[in-house]
This record gives C-alpha cells, sequence and structure tokens, in this order.
C-alpha cells in the first residue's frame, strides 16, 4: 500500500513537470516576437542600419531608433497624438452609446423592441468594408476627410457604436429587477434610476467597453488610411508605421517600426494589463451569453 | 442520495446532448422549411395590418372634428388647437422640414433615380467646363429621399392615430396630458426613446444607408470605366452577379469558388483548432500542482494587450524569404535555401494557421478557465470511481459540458473569422499571387480581403458589392441554420 503511494506520488511529480515544461515552451513561443521586437528597436542605426537582419541580438546597443522617433524628421509624436486623441474620443462616445442602448433594450420594453434587435444583428452580418467607399463620400460631403480626417474617423467609430450591445446588455441583465422597481415606487424616474443606480453598479463593464474602444484605433490601418489618404498629417501610428514597413524601403525603416512599435504597445499594454481582471469579465460573459 | 439524483439527471443530460447532437444535421432541412413557413406568414400578416390599418384611418376621417380632418393636411394641428403644443409642434415642424428637403434637392435626385444621370461632364465647344450628373450624388440622395418619403408616411400615420387618440379622450370626458408631463415622460416611461435616439440615428446614416447603397451600387456598372463625376454608371439589372458565378471568359465564377473554398476552409481551422488548442493549454494551467498560474496567463495575455498591428506585422517580416527565421535556419545549416512561408501558396496557408494559433489560443484560454472551474466536482469524482481515466473524463465530462456552454461562442467565433481581416491582411497580404485566379486575388485571400482590393485596388465597387452581399449570404446562411439547432438555445435548462 505504501509503495503504491510512493509510486503514485512519483507519477504526480512527473506529470507536474512535464506540465511545468510545456509551459515554459509556450511562454518562450509567446514571447519570443515582442522579445524580438525590443531587440530590433534598440539596434544602432549607425553601424548595422535599420534594415532586416539575420541575428537577434543586435552587435551595438543604442537609443539611434527612438532619437529618430522624437527628431524633427519625423512626424511620428503628431501621429502619436492624432491616434490617442482618437482613441479617447472614441472610448468615451462609445461607452455612452452602448450604455444608452443597453439600458433602453434590457429594462425597458417598448414596441419594435425585439424588432430592433434582430435588425441590428442581421446588419452585423454584413461585412464592415462593404461600406468603406459610401462612408468616404459621405464624411467627404461634410469636409471629414484628408485634413478632417480626425473628426471624422471619430465620428464614424461612434456613430454605429450601438450596435456592440451585447456584452453590456448581458450584463445589465444580471442586475435584479426588483432594485428598478423599489426605486420606481419610491417616484424615481426612469433616467434617475439610469444614473444613480445602474451605473454606479455596472463600473466593471463600462470599463471593459471604454477599454476595448479604446484599443481598436490603435488597430485600425483599413479605414484611417482611407479616409487620411494623401494627407500624411492624419494618419494615426497603425498606418504610419504600415507605410514604413511595407514601402519599398523598408529595410531601411525596420528598426524605426520596431521603436515605433514599442512605444505604442508599452502604454497600452500596461494599461490593458491593469484592467485585464475587467476584460476578462467581459468576455467570459460575453462568450458564455452569446 | 442526493448525489444520485445529480447524477442521472447529468447523465440524462449527455444523453439529451448526443441526441441533439445527431439531430444537429438532419434538423437542417426542417429548419430551413420552418423560416420559409414563418416568412410566407410574416407577409400574410403584413396585408392584413395594412387593411385594418387603411379602414382606421378611414374611421379617423369620418368620425373626427374638423380639427383633426385639418391634421390629415397640416400635421399637428389637431394637438396644437388642444393645447398639446410640444406634440403639435415637433409634427408641424417635421412637416415643414420635409417639404423644405422635398422642394430643394429631394424631388431633383429622386426623379433622376430611374437613369442615374444622363448628362456627362465633359468640354463645351467654347473650352469652358459643363458639369454633368454625379451618379453617385443620385443614388445617394435619391436613396435618402425614398427613405425620407416612407419616414414621412409613417410620421403621418402617427399624427393621425395622435389626434383620433386624443379626440377619444376628450369624448370619455378625461383631461390630457399637459406638455410638462409630455416632456418629463422622455425621462421616465418613454426615457427608451432619448437613450436610442441618437444611436439608432447614427445607426441609420452610417450604417443602414451605405449597407443598402452598395446593395444598389452591386446592380449598377459602378467600376473603374464609370466613376462619378466624369462618367455617369448606371442600372445593369444582375449582369453582375451573372459575371461572378460564370465560368470561363471575363468570369469570376473560378476566382470565386477557389476564394470561398479557402475562406470556409480557414475558418474553419482557424475556429477549431484554436478552441481545441486552447481549452487544451487552460486544462493545463488549472491542472492541480502547476505553480504560478497567474504569470502563465498573464504571459499569454500579452498577445491580446499587444496592438495586433505591431505584432503580426513583425511576426509576417519573421517569417518572410529574408527574415529572421530563414537566416537562422540557413546559418545553421537546417535549410540550404529560404523556407517558401510566404511565396508557397500551401505553405502560406498552413503558415497563417499557425500563427493565427499564437492570436487566438489566449482569447479561448481566458474564455474556457473559469468554464472549466464550473463544472462540478463530483462528475470527475464519481467517473474516477467507475475507472475512467484522464482522457475519457475529457471527452465524456469536459468536452460536452464546455460544448454545451460556449455553443454560441463558437458560432460568433465562425462567423467572425470568415472576415477576419486582420491577421490575412497583416500576415500574407492576401498572396502569394497567380494568373489562375482574376480580379487581383491571391491565394490566401479570404472574401473580405478580396472584397477590399476590389474596392481599393481595382475601384471595381460594384464587383465589391457583390462580394459583400455573398459574404452576408454565407454568414447570414451559417448563423441562422446552426442558431437554430444549437442545443444551448434551444434548451436552456439542459445543463443545469
Amino acid at each position: 500500500m505504501a509503495k503504491e503511494q510512493k509510486l503514485h506520488k512519483q507519477h504526480k511529480a512527473l506529470s507536474n513537470t512535464i506540465a511545468h515544461i510545456a509551459l515554459i515552451i509556450i511562454s518562450i513561443i509567446w514571447l519570443f516576437p515582442f522579445f524580438g521586437i525590443i531587440m530590433q528597436s534598440f539596434r544602432s542605426f549607425e553601424t548595422e542600419f535599420g534594415g532586416m537582419v539575420n541575428y537577434l541580438i543586435p552587435k551595438h546597443f543604442s537609443l539611434d531608433s527612438y532619437k529618430w522617433l522624437f527628431s524633427s524628421d519625423s512626424q511620428f509624436f503628431r501621429w502619436y497624438g492624432n491616434t490617442l486623441t482618437i482613441a479617447i474620443f472614441v472610448a468615451i462616445g462609445q461607452t455612452i452609446f452602448v450604455l444608452f442602448v443597453s439600458y433602453a433594450l434590457s429594462r425597458m420594453r417598448f414596441r419594435g423592441r425585439k424588432a430592433l434587435m434582430n435588425f441590428w444583428l442581421i446588419l452585423g452580418m454584413f461585412p464592415g468594408f462593404l461600406t468603406m467607399i459610401c462612408l468616404y463620400f459621405l464624411l467627404k460631403q461634410f469636409g471629414l476627410t484628408q485634413e478632417g480626417a480626425i473628426p471624422g474617423l471619430i465620428l464614424i467609430s461612434v456613430a454605429s457604436s450601438g450596435m456592440g450591445y451585447y456584452v453590456c446588455k448581458g450584463f445589465f441583465d444580471t442586475i435584479p429587477k426588483s432594485l428598478d422597481e423599489a426605486a420606481r415606487i419610491d417616484g424615481a424616474s426612469r433616467a434617475r434610476i439610469f444614473f444613480t443606480m445602474t451605473i454606479p453598479l455596472a463600473r466593471p463593464i463600462i470599463i471593459y467597453t471604454a477599454l476595448t474602444a479604446f484599443m481598436a484605433p490603435w488597430c485600425d490601418y483599413i479605414f484611417a488610411s482611407y479616409v487620411a489618404f494623401g494627407y500624411s498629417k492624419s494618419y494615426n501610428v497603425a498606418v504610419a508605421l504600415y507605410r514604413w514597413v511595407n514601402t519599398n524601403d523598408y529595410q531601411g525603416y525596420f528598426t524605426r517600426f520596431c521603436a515605433g512599435g514599442i512605444l505604442v504597445a508599452v502604454p497600452v499594454t500596461i494599461l490593458f494589463m491593469c484592467l485585464q481582471k475587467y476584460y476578462v469579465e467581459g468576455v467570459t460573459g460575453g462568450a458564455v451569453k452569446g | 442520495m442526493k448525489e444520485d439524483k445529480n447524477e442521472l439527471y447529468a447523465m440524462s443530460g449527455f444523453e439529451r446532448f448526443k441526441y441533439k447532437f445527431v439531430h444537429f444535421f438532419t434538423g437542417i432541412p426542417s429548419a430551413i422549411g420552418n423560416l420559409c413557413k414563418k416568412v410566407g406568414r410574416g407577409i400574410g400578416s403584413f396585408f392584413k395590418w395594412l387593411g385594418s390599418d387603411l379602414k382606421d384611418i378611414g374611421v379617423t376621417f369620418a368620425e373626427g372634428d374638423w380639427k383633426t380632418r385639418l391634421s390629415f393636411l397640416i400635421m399637428g394641428f389637431g394637438p396644437i388647437t388642444r393645447k398639446l403644443f410640444a406634440r403639435g409642434i415637433a409634427f408641424l415642424a417635421l412637416e415643414v422640414l420635409f417639404i423644405v428637403y422635398m422642394a430643394t434637392i429631394g424631388v431633383e435626385y429622386v426623379s433622376q433615380f430611374g437613369t442615374l444621370g444622363t448628362h456627362t461632364s465633359g468640354f463645351n465647344d467654347d473650352g469652358t467646363m459643363s458639369y454633368g450628373d454625379n451618379s453617385f450624388l443620385i443614388l445617394l440622395f435619391g436613396l435618402l429621399t425614398i427613405i425620407f418619403i416612407v419616414a414621412f408616411i409613417l410620421l403621418w400615420r402617427m399624427n393621425i392615430r395622435e389626434n383620433r387618440r386624443e379626440e377619444l379622450v376628450l369624448k370619455s370626458g378625461k383631461q390630457l396630458p399637459t406638455n410638462g408631463s409630455d416632456l418629463r415622460s422622455l425621462l421616465d416611461s418613454n426615457f427608451d426613446k432619448t437613450l436610442l435616439a441618437l444611436p439608432v440615428a447614427g445607426v441609420f446614416i452610417f450604417t443602414v444607408l451605405p449597407i443598402i447603397f452598395m446593395i444598389c451600387v452591386a446592380f449598377t456598372n459602378y467600376d473603374f470605366d464609370h466613376q462619378a463625376p466624369n462618367n455617369l454608371f448606371t442600372w445593369v439589372g444582375f449582369e453582375n452577379f451573372k459575371n461572378m458565378f460564370s465560368f470561363g471568359g471575363a468570369g469570376f465564377g473560378h476566382t470565386f469558388y477557389k476564394v470561398l473554398g479557402w475562406t470556409l476552409v480557414w475558418a474553419f481551422f482557424a475556429t477549431f483548432l484554436n478552441y481545441f488548442a486552447g481549452m487544451a493549454v487552460a486544462i493545463l494551467i488549472n491542472k492541480k500542482g502547476v505553480k504560478f498560474k497567474k504569470l502563465w496567463r498573464t504571459i499569454l495575455v500579452m498577445t491580446i494587450a499587444v496592438p495586433q498591428f505591431v505584432s503580426l506585422l513583425y511576426v509576417s517580416k519573421m517569417f518572410a524569404n529574408d527574415g529572421m527565421l530563414n537566416a537562422y535556419f540557413m546559418k545553421w545549416g537546417w535549410v540550404s535555401s529560404p523556407i517558401p512561408f510566404w511565396t508557397n501558396a500551401t505553405l502560406a496557408r498552413i503558415t497563417i494557421i499557425v500563427i493565427n494559433l499564437w492570436v487566438g489560443i489566449p482569447y479561448v484560454m481566458l474564455i474556457t478557465t473559469g468554464i472549466l472551474m464550473n463544472i462540478p466536482e463530483d462528475l470527475y469524482e464519481s467517473a474516477r470511481i467507475d475507472g475512467a481515466n484522464a482522457f475519457q473524463m475529457f471527452r465524456k465530462i469536459t468536452l460536452p459540458y464546455m460544448l454545451f456552454v460556449t455553443g454560441p461562442y463558437l458560432l460568433t467565433s465562425f462567423t467572425g473569422n470568415l472576415n477576419n481581416f486582420n491577421i490575412i491582411f497583416l500576415l500574407s497580404g492576401g498572396g502569394p499571387y497567380t494568373t489562375d485566379l482574376t480580379g487581383g486575388a491571391g491565394r490566401t485571400d479570404l472574401l473580405v480581403t478580396w472584397l477590399y482590393k476590389m474596392t481599393l485596388n481595382n475601384t471595381n465597387y460594384c464587383m465589391a458589392a457583390v462580394i459583400g452581399i455573398a459574404v452576408f449570404v454565407a454568414t447570414a446562411v451559417i448563423s441562422l441554420v446552426v442558431y437554430n439547432i444549437l442545443p444551448s438555445v434551444k434548451d436552456e435548462e439542459g445543463f443545469q
């Protein structure tokens, strides 16, 4: 009996070791690209140029690429500012829209509620890029392309964001209705309940909505490049960095791309990591409820 | 005793699930049949409703007083004379706006809607520029005007119903609500209207209108040779659809089916490989005895946190012919010439699916971790007593439970992957290219990336619109059919 237990213990220790080794290998694979970007961004531009090279660790470490980004040769910080502006406004606007729609659909019962939800569900099945040309010309009518690309991009991201109410509504559905009813018996109006009761309770989902909305503009290449077409002052970081990598002289811009990527990724990643808890709650809730 | 009952209930749950899984496929025809029946019934009840509505309008006019009758012409007249200024003025203002819009631009555009313009821009004999019709604007504003007309008719109907209601209230000797309470109700009983006004308007202008516009474009010849404002484009009926689905000659049929095939293959692998691999990683991290659980999760979550265009662009360059991986492989003497990760079609497809694992596993890991912990421990306990090994327990307990709970997620993930633009665009850009495919499509292009290329590189807007409609149809059919037979939708209590 004792022998059997010992065997069992050994078996357990072995399987745990294998699990840990597997996890370490997985971690290396997952972190490898990030390690690569960081290494490349510190490569010396003077001695090793900015192209792609066949080794991972640079021979000379330097801040050349970062210095160039900060210098007047590049408009990087203008693009950075553009993206930050878009991200902040989109985060605020989308959160407000999503909260409004979610509350109305979760708490109120009105004619056409089901129809509206089904209609939006069907609309969501059209590929987003289908409407690109039409949106471009719509924005152009109001002068919101090229020079006005930033407000244009904000407008488009916010305007249709009401359709992304699923996760938030799912959360509101879990807040007991009896709370609302009790407040209504005490004479509170719907608006009062919404602003003073529901919103404070919805803090996790507000953070989730704002976080996902804030992160999206940093990756928006397609529409941003189309709306800002040919007017480099209105680029966002995604458009600018994509051009650095994919234009013909990317050999010279590769380390600059890496450095710029680091400057973009670090703040976004830190923000995300701090609010990770809310993100996990959001995606898990959304996945289970569908 | 209680445990026994639990087990029995759970077991019958699995059987129920199995039963449903078989009926998953046998249920497809009847699901489609039901849908057709529903649509038919919908059309029938619409006409019934229309008939009774028209009758109601007649009754309102016949029985109404002069205020109501005048409201048929001057909207909001009734409410205003009954001292309901807020409602009345709103109706009146909208009517005035509508008339002004129609008089200034509406009528002009809608009258040209049938031809989309007849005068081409060009130079007159004396060298001055003459501006012709702009088909794009005619189509856009024509549509907008048609929608406004429909909305106006509905508004007019509302106005009549409002009059009728007021009259009935007055006749029964009750008081009409005051203006103040009318406005206050926008924050209380009518709060939904206040909340939804802006979001619905936003969706209408920036999603609904453009989608209707693009559906119309699919029936025109709007392409490189027919660009507004220099040239006109016009209606061509189903010409583009015929072109898209015809083989041989200049038809897009061959390319379309190739791209569609890869899109479906891609969506299948991207969804299910990620799902199972992600679940495996989640189980691995959740395993009893594994230390630093939080650390492993954080490392994986890094891929979600770092903006995709940074990480994926770097990874794409890493796999390039002159990229780092090939450089090291050659330095170590593993290969003599670079592995064509992006230039060989089959290899490019495999590479994309593998890299997508890197992107997708963390998401699935996050989602499944919580659910895995929710599986009742006593299920495993009793299975262990019965002598089941780890794999059997996974197959008989974990997997059915997970599939049941995350069914909706799998569906949305599948349709999301059908339209997964970023991965393809940032990694391979759709390449490698071949002369076998027309319309600028490459061997790893999905329908959406092909749509994007059609729009941007070929400016073949009408064909892009046809592809967009095809994507919609594919998404809608798959979602509808799967959703209607999904066990977790039909039977919410199945596993509780």
